[in-house]
């Protein structure tokens, strides 16, 4: 192919927005990965769960998908609030989180594609919104509403969640968690509550993810097994639970993915999180802004 | 019983199923057996590195493809596909199990220094990452596809799948016979002393990491060579059903259910989730069968943690503790709590 300038900076410009888009995906990972050290695989299935809720929501009355996620993330908090009482209860509290905790958030993971394969069946899904449509021109630059609207809110999602670490109790609680949950005890707050909103919020975050997944690209159950190399990849790249590093990983990674689609086409793209991930375990394993 | 007794034991009745099988005069009973086969192999191949050494394989599905393509790579190679039968299937177990052996190596070798948990999302991701190839590299197919033509009959045996149930049969009583093996060797206990605590076993001067980079290089083998045989079982091979998480959850499942500890709980967890699929695939449908899967597998690990096996030890100790109790523990005697009361739970 011989090489654009056009075609770089169009590569470039929609890698940074997929990437932002990215760093929405991974921060639910980020939280409960990073901060709480719960290996949860199934957070994928979770942001399909939200993509679903937010197409039949856009379908039957027509609401606009990520309002229909803000209204959701409640629900979607409250879910991972009883998954957690769960884990905890059957397996943390037993300390077999390591081999049976993992088997059961992979069957989590497929019990929640099998069902919405058996209820929606394998079509591709998708919603309609008024930013859906339209792209933006500037100059030789393209940039398609589609993917700008979830960059943006996105962003605003992992400024708020940052905020929400660093400036509250709550979030200052989570942090403190996963570097000593004895000390925490000892301030006479719960370990297992903090832990218990911090997986909750996790979860959440996916309704949202969910949603702009869906305005970003048609959805079928499997989608999300694409996401899972990714969102760890990110996670780890990122440092494990820094929230900048992983807008800073996600962005690199949506770059990268987004140049390698362009010139060396889309079929490759998804060997690219698997590259970063090996390498980032290889050469750096505490990753970008490891704590 | 020792390993080589074992072995023959286990053979005669491989044997005693075959010549069951051959009787019936059905092909059918071969084409069902052979999947149950499979999942024993598969899933004892993952409980030596899962069950013995603690570390997850989420990758099944990317092993028992690496070495289906490896078939798919040869019966290419040798093309014209006009002798196609040429190759022995232990062969093509050898270089499949080869195949996978060598990237289960290097992927150990990247991640197994790490926690658990990045060794478990490298396997996921690999699944991926090996599916992008396939799909990209056409001389096996690409994304359409490969065919396989099987030859329509054995000389002694009658139809192929006879001959590759034969085939699956011996490997399965191989890789159970390995598992025992391992169970009851130095290589064993040094497994089982990184399950249950791996700094105090690198503090002791038990070698992890080597220790940990066999397992999963003879993990991954031992999948490598139960999915060599089956393009020549299935026909057409496709690589989105090839890489499916089925094998991954199957894989999972069979040995949680059954027991990790033991070589037999994988095999009996096979037996019975594999018997209950068909079953549920033949009468009801294949998407409900994954899901009752799913279900079963979450239900196992939250409530029978250790499996068929944990249920048994645990019925078989609690009859005897009864025993025990009722004829020779009082509680007023010295030291007597300490023998009977179980250790309390140590607080997370």
């Amino acid at each position: 192919m011989i090489f654009s300038f056009d075609l770089l900076i169009n590569a470039i410009i929609s890698g940074i927005l997929i990437g932002g888009f990215y760093a929405a995906v991974t921060s639910g990972v980020s939280l409960s990965f990073g901060i709480l050290d719960i290996v949860n695989i199934a957070h994928p299935a979770f942001i399909i769960l939200g993509s679903y809720i937010a197409y039949i929501v856009n379908a039957d009355l027509g609401f606009d998908p990520i309002l229909t996620s803000i209204v959701m993330m409640p629900a979607f908090y409250l879910l991972g609030t009883a998954i957690y009482q769960v884990f905890y209860i059957s397996f943390e509290k037993r300390g077999q989180e390591s081999l049976r905790g993992l088997a059961f958030f992979f069957g989590l993971l497929f019990i929640t594609e099998v069902s919405l394969v058996l209820y929606f069946g394998v079509d591709y899904r998708y919603v309609n919104a008024p930013y859906i449509g339209p792209t933006w021109h500037f100059g030789t630059v393209d940039v398609p509403l589609r993917i700008m609207v979830p960059c943006l809110v996105s962003l605003m999602l992992m400024a708020g969640l940052q905020l929400l670490l660093t400036r509250t109790f709550i979030g200052r609680a989570i942090m403190a968690v996963a570097q000593d949950q004895l000390a925490l005890r000892l301030m006479s707050v719960d370990p297992i509550r903090i832990k218990r909103i911090a997986f909750g919020i996790s979860i959440a975050t996916a309704s949202l993810a969910g949603a702009f997944l869906i305005i970003i690209q048609p959805v079928e159950p499997s989608v999300g097994r694409d996401y899972i190399g990714r969102i760890f990849a990110i996670c780890v790249l990122g440092g494990m639970g820094s929230l900048p590093g992983t807008v800073i990983a996600a962005i690199l990674v949506g770059v990268v993915e987004s140049l390698t689609s362009t010139f060396y086409g889309p079929s490759w793209a998804p060997a690219v999180s698997f590259g970063f991930l090996l390498l980032t375990l290889a050469v750096r394993p505490a990753g970008l802004l490891g704590r | 019983m020792r390993t080589i007794p074992f072995f023959l034991i286990s053979l005669a009745i491989a044997g005693l199923v075959f010549i069951a099988a051959f009787a019936l005069d059905n092909d059918y009973y071969f084409f069902a057996g052979y999947v149950v086969l499979q999942y024993i192999v598969l899933s004892t191949a993952w409980n030596i590195l899962g069950g013995y050494c603690g570390y997850v394989n989420f990758g099944t599905a990317a092993f028992f493809a690496l070495g289906a393509y490896s078939t798919v790579t040869i019966y290419n190679l040798i093309g014209n596909n006009e002798l196609p039968h040429v190759i022995p299937i232990p062969v093509l177990m050898l270089v499949g199990g080869v195949v996978s052996g060598i990237v289960g190596f290097g992927m150990g070798y990247l991640t197994l220094r790490l926690r658990g948990a990045f060794f478990s999302i490298a396997t996921l991701a690999l699944a991926v990452v090996l599916e992008t190839l396939v799909v990209n590299w056409d001389f096996v197919g690409g994304s359409r596809g490969a065919f396989i033509i099987r030859p329509e009959n054995m000389p002694v045996l009658g139809s192929y799948v006879r001959y590759l149930f034969l085939m699956m049969a011996l490997l399965t009583v191989c890789s159970l016979t390995i598992a025992r093996l391992i169970e009851r060797s130095r290589l064993g206990y040094g497994f089982a002393t990184i399950r249950d605590d791996e700094l105090a076993a690198e503090a002791s001067g038990v070698p992890t990491l080597r220790l940990k980079l066999i397992a999963t290089t003879l993990s991954g083998a031992l999948m490598g060579m139960a999915g060599a045989p089956y393009p020549y079982y299935i026909g057409y091979l496709q690589p989105d059903s090839t890489f499916a998480l089925d094998y991954a959850v199957n894989a999972i499942a069979m040995p949680l259910i059954g027991g990790t500890t033991s070589w037999v709980g994988p095999l009996i967890g096979a037996v019975l989730l594999d018997s209950l699929q068909q079953i549920i695939t033949v009468t009801i449908s294949s998407a409900v069968n994954l899901l009752i899967v799913g279900c079963i597998l979450v239900a196992f690990v939250i409530i029978a943690p250790n499996g068929i096996l944990g249920l048994v030890h645990k019925y078989l100790q609690h009859r005897g503790d009864d025993f025990v109790g009722r004829r020779k523990v009082d509680p007023d005697a010295p030291g007597a709590a300490t023998d009977v009361g179980a250790a309390p739970e140590a607080p997370s």
